[in-house]
């Protein structure tokens, strides 16, 4: 890592910690209790941004597979790997968090309604995405099919957006562009959300370098071997 | 279970699996890093 990109990833860190400490202030003591719901209803504020991040990390592997397949370039398959990674372990929380919500609220852990079981479907298939990667027997040829799959599995994002409004769902529709949410409360998720953004980066951040790392030890392997 | 345990439970899982991802990311930084360090000792005393 060099002088330019330490500093980065500080002011990141920095911001993403300030940030995390407002939504955790604005969520437990600034907003007010929603009235039907109580006090459960705030799972939300970590519920939707968490959604809303790994929407955000498949449409970023679904640009970056589209660059390696079109540039071959390494670097992208890098960056698309690790939105890939990071993704699958925040739309894992999505669900957690959806089925102890939905447990709370409609009493059942989990119901086949469509925004449900489109995002089950958007989980299972980037977890294929990681499982390609690992069972390919070269790693070019990993990173070839996992990037077909970004492209392809992507299509599942915006049926996971527009689900509420394709079918009748359970699953209540996007309150914050419908203007359902009081104004406390839509200061709380944007800063939510940005918290969890700025997490998003330097998750990914971190990730890429590991992977660079891989690649690294490998071509130092095969010196060492070849000298 | 209250609401108040369904609420506890979703943060603390959050937290949980957030820094246990993170955590796991800086472990196997380190060790990778370890592995480049070795390997270039290695090329090094080759050469």
């Amino acid at each position: 890592m060099n002088g330019k990109g330490f500093l980065r990833d500080n002011v990141l860190l920095g911001l993403g910690l300030v940030l995390m400490i407002a939504a955790l202030y604005l969520i437990f003591i600034y907003v007010p209790t929603e009235r039907d719901m109580g006090v459960v209803q705030r799972i939300f504020y970590f519920h939707v941004p968490l959604a809303w991040v790994s929407l955000l990390a498949f449409s970023f592997v679904f640009v970056f597979s589209i660059l390696y397949l079109w540039k071959r370039a390494m670097k992208w398959d890098i960056l698309a790997h690790a939105s890939a990674e990071v993704g699958v372990v925040f739309i894992t929380l999505v669900l957690i968090t959806g089925t102890i919500w939905a447990k709370s609220i409609w009493g059942v852990w989990w119901t086949w309604d469509a925004r449900l079981t489109a995002t089950l479907v958007l989980w299972l298939t980037y977890l294929a995405y990681l499982l390609v990667r690992n069972y390919a027997t070269e790693q070019t040829q990993g990173a070839r099919f996992a990037a077909v799959l970004g492209i392809v599995g992507f299509i599942d994002v915006p049926i996971v957006v527009l689900a509420v409004n394709l079918w009748r769902t359970q699953h209540p529709p996007a309150l914050i562009f419908e203007g359902g949410i009081t104004s406390p409360m839509l200061l709380t998720i944007v800063v939510s959300i940005a918290a969890f953004t700025v997490l998003y980066i330097l998750m990914v951040i971190l990730s890429a370098y590991m992977k660079n790392s891989e690649i690294e030890i490998n071509y130092l392997q095969y010196i060492a071997k070849s000298n | 279970m209250g609401n108040m345990s369904y609420l506890f439970a979703a943060y603390t899982i959050i937290w949980a699996v957030v820094f246990g991802y993170v955590f796991y990311l800086y472990r196997k930084q380190r060790k990778l890093q370890r592995d480049i360090n070795s390997l270039k000792d290695r090329i090094d005393e080759q050469k």
